[in-house]
C-alpha cells in the first residue's frame, strides 16, 4: 500500500461524513459506521507493523505533496519507530472506544462524528512530519474533544470543557510561535521536521533554550506536566467513559510525543542542557504528586485521572535519562499506559453505569456481586502497579535503570512512589470490591459481553508485553538509539551507551 | 501617469456604476409605488461594480482626476473588498425584517452613496480629497445607523456616532492643516518629498500633526482610544448595516491608514522593509495603540450578553490583530494585513448574517436567545455560527487562522516579540467570549421560550456561501494571498 498513512488518516473522515449523510431515521446504524471505519484503520497499523523496517531510523511510507510552495508547506507525512507505536495504540484505542461508546443514547449521529474526526486529529499528528501539519491536527483534535466533553459530559461538563480547551489553546499558540521562530532562523526556511532536525545545529543555543521552552510549555500541558496539570482532573471527570479512554490513552501520548519529535530532534543542544529541569525534576513531582493526590480522592474516575498523571511522570523522567534504557522505556511506558489506562477507565465506566455515582466509600463488596469485572479489575490494578510479568514493570524498570545512572536521587524518589501507587490502588480496591456488600447493589449484573469484549484484548497486550516486549521495543529502538544520540552528541562527550 | 478629468473616467467605472445605482433607484422610487424591487436593483449596481472591478484591464497605476484620485493595485484590493461588503450588505437588507418597513428608496441608495464613498477613501491621493471621502461615508453611516426612526436605540446610536464622528474629522482637519503648513501640499506625493528633503525636518511638529490626523482614521477603523461609539452604534444600527459597518468601512478605514502612513510619509527600502521619517516616532505610538485595542476589545467582550454587542468588541479587538501587520513596517506585514482583512471579512460577515437569522425569527439579539439552538431545529445555523466563531479565534481549518498565520508570521519575522506574546495571549482570551455562543447552542438545553428559527432560503443560502468560504480558504488559500501579493505595489508617480 503506497499511500497506507493518508489512508489510517482519513478513513475515519469517510466514516464522518456518511454517518452526516445518515437520515435522521437511521441513526442508530452511526455506531457501526463508526466501527467499520476504525476497523479498516487498524488493520493498516497492523499492516505497517509488519512491514516496519525495525533496523533503521529512517522516515518510512513517507508521503510528500506540496501545498503551500511559498511558505515551503507541504503535505509531508511519514513514520518511524516513536510514530509507529503511537499510530498502533491508536487504532487500538480507538477500536476499542467505539464499543465503549455504545451506551451513548443522545446525538448519537453527532457523537460518532466527532469521536471520527477526533480520531483523524490524533493519526494527523503522530504522522505528520511538516511542522505547520503537524500543527493543524494538533488543532483539529481540540475541537472534537471539546464538544465531545461539552455535550455528553457530566454535570460540570461546561466548566470542564472551556477549561480544556482554554489551557490547550494557550500550549497551542506557544507552540505556533515557536514553530514561526524555528520557520524563519532555520537555515533554509522549512516546515519539514526532517530537515529542520538536520540542520539543527544552525541555531544558537540562546534561541534554541528560548523556543524550547516555548514548545515545552506547549507540550507539557498535554502531558499534563506539573503545574499544568488542573485541567485534566475535570476533564476526566466530566467526560463519557469512551472519551476517558481516549483522553488518557492516546491524547495525554502526544504530549511526550511532540517534546520527542520536535524538541528533541529539532534542538538537541537545549534539550541536552534543560531536560534534568523540565522533564527530570518536573516528571519526578508528576510522579510524587500524582500518586498523592490520587491517594486523597474519593472519586474513582478522579483517582485514576490522578494516577494517570502520576504514571505520565516515568515518561518524562525515562526522557531526561539521555541512556537508551531510559528513552526506551519512556516510549514503551506511553504505549503501557494507554492501554492500562483505557482498562481502568473503562471499569470505572462500569459501575458508573450501573450506580450512577464514583464514590468510592459509596460501594462495598462487589466481588461477590460481580466476580469477573471484580477479577478483571484486580488484573488492571496490579498491572498499575507496575507487578512483574506485567507491561508497566518492564518500562518502568527500564526508565527507573536508565535515569540511576544520570539522575539517581530523582530515580530514588520515583522508585519509592511505586508504594504509594500500590498503596492507594489497593485500598481502593478494598473499599469497592472487598468486605460486605453493600444492600443498594445485589442485583447488579456482572460484566456484560460489549463490555467484556472491550477489556479482554487489552489484557491480553498487558500480558505479552509484560512477558515479550520486545514486540514494540523492537519497533522503537533504532529510532531512539538514534535519537538519543543527537542529543548526547552535541554536549561533545559520547557518553557510553547502555542497553 | 498623470490623467485628466476625461481620460480617468475610463478607470472609474466602477464608482460610474455605483452613482448609476444610486441615481436610478432615487429615481425609480419616485416613479413606482412597488419599492419591494429597489433591494434587488440596489444588489445587481453593488455586484456590477464588483464585476467591473474585476473586469478592468491591468494598469501599472495612474493618477485619476489631476491628482486627486490614484489608482494602483492596492486601490484595487480594497475596492474589491469594499464591493464585496456592499454585496453582503444589500442581500442581508433584502432578508432583514428590521429594514422592510423603511423607506426602501432612500435606504438602498444611501448605502451604495456610502459604498461609493469608501471607494474614494481607498482610492485618495490628497488630504483633502480623503477628508471629504471620510466625511462622505461618516455621513451616510450616520444616516444608515439611525435608519429605525422608531427604535430609540437605533436613534441614540446615530446621535452617538454624530458626535464622535464630529469631533474625530474636526481633529483630523485640523492635523492635516498642520501638514500643510508643514510641507505646503496636500498631495501625499509632494508631502512624501518634502518630508523626506534633509536638514529640517520640524520633527516635533509633524509627529502632533500625525497624531491629530490619526484620530480621525483610528475612529473609522475603531482602534482604541477612538472605538468608544462601536459598541453603541453596532448595537443600535439594522444589523445588515452593523455588517457593513463592521467590514466595509473598517476595510475603508485600513486603506486610508495604510495609504497615508506608507507611501505617503515612508520610504520603501530594499527588502520590503519600511522606513519611517527619522525621529518621528508614529511607529512606535501604533505599536502601543495596536496592543491596547486588542486587549482592550478582548477584555470588554468578556462581559457581554447581547450578541451585536459582543461582536462588536470582537470587531475592535480583530482590528487590534489586523494592526499587528501594520505596525511591523515591512510588505510583510501589509501582505497579512491584507490578507486578514479578507478574512475578517468572511467570518464577521457570517458571524452577523446568523446573529439576523435568530434575529429575524425571534425577534433577539441576546446570547440567552441561541440556547439549545442546535436541539430545537436549528443545527445548520448554529454549526455555521460554530465555524465562524472558530474562525475569528483562529483556529486550524478556518481562513481566520491562516490570517493570524500570516500575521503572527511577520510578526516573529520583524522580531517584535512582545507584540506576538501579547497577541497570542489575546487570542487565547478571545476564545473564552467566543465560546459562549457555542456553549449556548450545543452544551443547554432549550427551555423552550426561545422560539424557533425558521428557515429562510435568501439568508440561509449567504450564510452557507460565507461558511464554505471560511472553510475552504483555510485550506486553500493560494488565490488570496496572491492577490495580495500583487496588491502590494503603491503608485507613487512615474520613476
Amino acid at each position: 500500500m503506497s499511500h497506507a498513512l493518508t489512508l489510517i488518516t482519513f478513513v475515519p473522515i469517510a466514516g464522518m461524513v456518511l454517518i452526516l449523510a445518515l437520515p435522521d431515521s437511521m441513526k442508530n446504524a452511526s455506531k457501526w459506521i463508526a466501527v467499520a471505519a476504525t476497523i479498516p484503520q487498524l488493520l493498516i497499523a497492523i499492516h505497517l507493523y509488519e512491514y516496519f523496517d525495525t533496523t533503521t531510523s529512517a522516515v518510512q511510507f513517507a508521503e510528500k505533496v506540496s501545498w503551500m510552495p511559498s511558505y515551503h508547506i507541504s503535505y509531508f507525512v511519514g513514520v518511524d519507530g516513536i510514530s509507529i507505536s503511537m499510530i498502533l495504540l491508536t487504532a487500538l484505542i480507538m477500536f476499542i472506544s467505539t464499543f465503549a461508546s455504545f451506551g451513548i443514547n443522545r446525538a448519537e449521529k453527532g457523537y460518532y462524528a466527532m469521536l471520527l474526526m477526533l480520531d483523524t486529529g490524533m493519526m494527523g499528528v503522530f504522522v505528520s512530519l511538516d511542522f505547520f501539519l503537524f500543527y493543524i491536527f494538533w488543532e483539529v483534535m481540540l475541537l472534537p474533544m471539546y464538544f465531545l466533553i461539552g455535550i455528553w459530559g457530566g454535570p460540570r461538563r461546561e466548566y470542564a470543557a472551556i477549561k480544556f480547551f482554554l489551557y490547550t489553546l494557550l500550549g497551542s499558540v506557544l507552540i505556533l510561535l515557536a514553530m514561526l521562530g524555528l520557520y524563519y532562523y532555520s537555515a533554509t526556511p522549512t516546515f519539514d521536521l526532517t530537515e529542520l532536525a538536520a540542520n539543527s545545529s544552525h541555531y544558537s543555543i540562546g534561541f534554541q533554550r528560548i523556543v524550547w521552552i516555548a514548545l515545552f510549555i506547549g507540550f507539557a500541558i498535554k502531558i499534563p506536566a506539573f503545574p499544568f496539570h488542573t485541567w485534566l482532573p475535570d476533564a476526566h471527570v466530566e467526560a463519557p467513559t469512551a472519551i476517558s479512554v481516549i483522553l488518557a490513552g492516546v491524547l495525554l501520548k502526544m504530549g511526550t510525543y511532540g517534546i520527542l519529535r520536535v524538541n528533541f530532534a529539532v534542538l538537541p543542544a537545549a534539550t541536552y542542557q534543560l531536560a534534568w529541569l523540565f522533564l527530570g525534576v518536573i516528571g519526578t513531582i508528576n510522579i510524587v504528586y500524582g500518586a498523592m493526590c490520587a491517594m486523597a480522592q474519593t472519586d474513582y474516575k478522579k483517582l485514576i485521572a490522578y494516577s494517570s498523571i502520576s504514571h505520565m511522570g516515568y515518561v518524562m523522567l525515562g526522557m531526561a535519562a539521555f541512556t537508551a534504557a531510559g528513552i526506551n522505556g519512556a516510549v514503551l511506558q506511553m504505549f503501557n499506559h494507554g492501554t492500562i489506562t483505557a482498562m481502568l477507565f473503562i471499569l470505572v465506566g462500569v459501575i458508573y453505569d450501573r450506580a450512577h455515582h464514583r464514590e468510592i466509600n459509596g460501594f462495598g463488596g462487589l466481588a461477590q456481586q460481580m466476580p469477573i469485572y471484580t477479577a478483571i479489575t484486580g488484573f488492571a490494578f496490579f498491572a498499575g502497579m507496575g507487578l512483574p510479568g506485567m507491561s508497566a514493570f518492564i518500562s518502568e524498570v527500564l526508565v527507573l535503570l536508565g535515569a540511576w545512572q544520570t539522575h539517581p536521587v530523582m530515580v530514588v524518589f520515583g522508585a519509592a512512589t511505586a508504594i504509594l501507587t500500590a498503596g492507594y490502588l489497593l485500598w481502593t480496591f478494598q473499599r469497592i470490591y472487598l468486605g460486605p456488600l453493600n444492600e443498594k447493589y445485589k442485583d447488579f449484573p456482572d460484566l456484560s459481553f460489549r463490555e467484556a469484549f472491550t477489556l479482554v484484548p487489552l489484557g491480553i497486550i498487558v500480558l505479552i508485553l509484560g512477558v515479550y516486549p520486545h514486540a514494540i521495543l523492537g519497533l522503537l529502538n533504532t529510532s531512539l538509539v538514534h535519537l538519543n544520540q543527537v542529543v548526547l552528541s552535541t554536549s561533545g562527550a559520547a557518553v557510553a551507551m547502555v542497553r | 501617469m498623470d490623467l485628466g478629468n476625461l481620460a480617468s473616467l475610463k478607470h472609474f467605472i466602477p464608482e460610474m456604476i455605483l452613482v448609476a445605482g444610486v441615481l436610478a433607484i432615487v429615481l425609480i422610487d419616485l416613479a413606482v409605488r412597488d419599492k419591494s424591487r429597489l433591494g434587488a436593483l440596489a444588489l445587481i449596481a453593488a455586484a456590477a461594480s464588483l464585476l467591473a472591478i474585476g473586469l478592468a484591464p491591468a494598469l501599472p497605476g495612474a493618477w485619476l482626476f489631476h491628482r486627486m484620485l490614484v489608482f494602483d493595485s492596492f486601490a484595487i484590493y480594497f475596492r474589491t473588498l469594499i464591493a464585496l461588503a456592499a454585496v453582503v450588505a444589500i442581500w442581508m437588507s433584502i432578508g432583514s425584517e428590521e429594514v422592510k418597513n423603511c423607506d426602501q428608496g432612500e435606504y438602498y441608495a444611501i448605502l451604495l452613496a456610502s459604498t461609493f464613498a469608501m471607494f474614494l477613501m481607498a482610492e485618495s491621493a490628497n488630504l483633502l480629497m480623503a477628508y471629504l471621502a471620510l466625511e462622505f461615508v461618516s455621513l451616510t453611516s450616520y444616516i444608515l445607523t439611525g435608519f429605525l426612526r422608531h427604535n430609540r436605540r437605533s436613534l441614540e446610536a446615530a446621535l452617538k456616532y454624530l458626535i464622535y464622528g464630529g469631533v474625530a474629522s474636526g481633529t483630523m482637519i485640523y492635523g492635516m492643516s498642520w501638514i500643510f503648513g508643514i510641507t505646503g501640499s496636500l498631495d501625499f506625493n509632494v508631502i512624501n518629498k518634502a518630508l523626506s528633503t534633509p536638514g529640517h525636518l520640524p520633527v516635533l511638529a509633524v509627529f502632533i500633526a500625525l497624531v491629530l490626523i490619526l484620530t480621525g482614521m483610528g475612529y473609522k477603523v475603531a482602534s482604541a482610544p477612538f472605538h468608544m461609539w462601536a459598541p453603541d452604534v453596532y448595537t443600535g444600527a439594522p444589523i445588515p448595516i452593523t455588517t457593513f459597518l463592521a467590514v466595509g468601512s473598517k476595510a475603508a478605514g485600513f486603506a486610508l491608514l495604510t495609504r497615508f502612513f506608507f507611501p505617503a510619509i515612508s520610504h520603501l527600502a530594499a527588502g520590503g522593509s519600511w522606513t519611517a521619517l527619522a525621529g518621528v516616532d508614529w511607529p512606535q505610538l501604533l505599536l502601543f495603540i495596536c496592543m491596547i485595542t486588542m486587549t482592550l476589545g478582548n477584555l470588554a467582550a468578556l462581559q457581554q450578553t447581547n450578541m451585536k454587542r459582543l461582536l462588536a468588541y470582537s470587531s475592535i479587538a480583530q482590528a487590534g490583530y489586523a494592526l499587528m501587520g501594520f505596525v511591523v513596517l515591512s510588505n510583510d506585514g501589509i501582505r497579512a494585513m491584507l490578507f486578514y482583512l479578507f478574512a475578517y471579512y468572511v467570518m464577521d460577515a457570517g458571524a452577523f448574517v446568523v446573529v439576523m437569522i435568530v434575529a429575524n425569527s425571534t425577534g433577539r439579539e441576546d446570547v440567552d436567545a441561541y440556547r439549545g439552538l442546535a436541539w430545537r431545529g436549528g443545527i445548520v445555523p448554529a454549526l455555521a455560527l460554530t465555524i465562524f466563531l472558530f474562525s475569528l479565534t483562529g483556529i486550524p481549518l478556518t481562513v481566520g487562522f491562516i490570517g493570524k498565520f500570516y500575521l503572527f508570521a511577520a510578526v516573529i519575522r520583524g522580531q517584535f516579540y512582545i507584540l506576538a506574546i501579547v497577541g497570542i495571549l489575546n487570542s487565547v482570551v478571545s476564545l473564552y467570549y467566543y465560546l459562549k455562543p457555542i456553549q449556548m447552542m450545543f452544551f443547554e438545553q432549550p427551555r423552550g421560550d426561545e422560539g424557533t428559527v425558521r428557515f429562510e432560503a435568501w439568508n440561509y443560502g449567504l450564510m452557507g456561501v460565507l461558511a464554505c468560504a471560511t472553510i475552504v480558504f483555510g485550506l486553500y488559500w493560494s488565490p488570496i494571498i496572491s492577490f495580495a501579493n500583487r496588491s502590494l505595489s503603491f503608485f507613487t508617480g512615474p520613476t
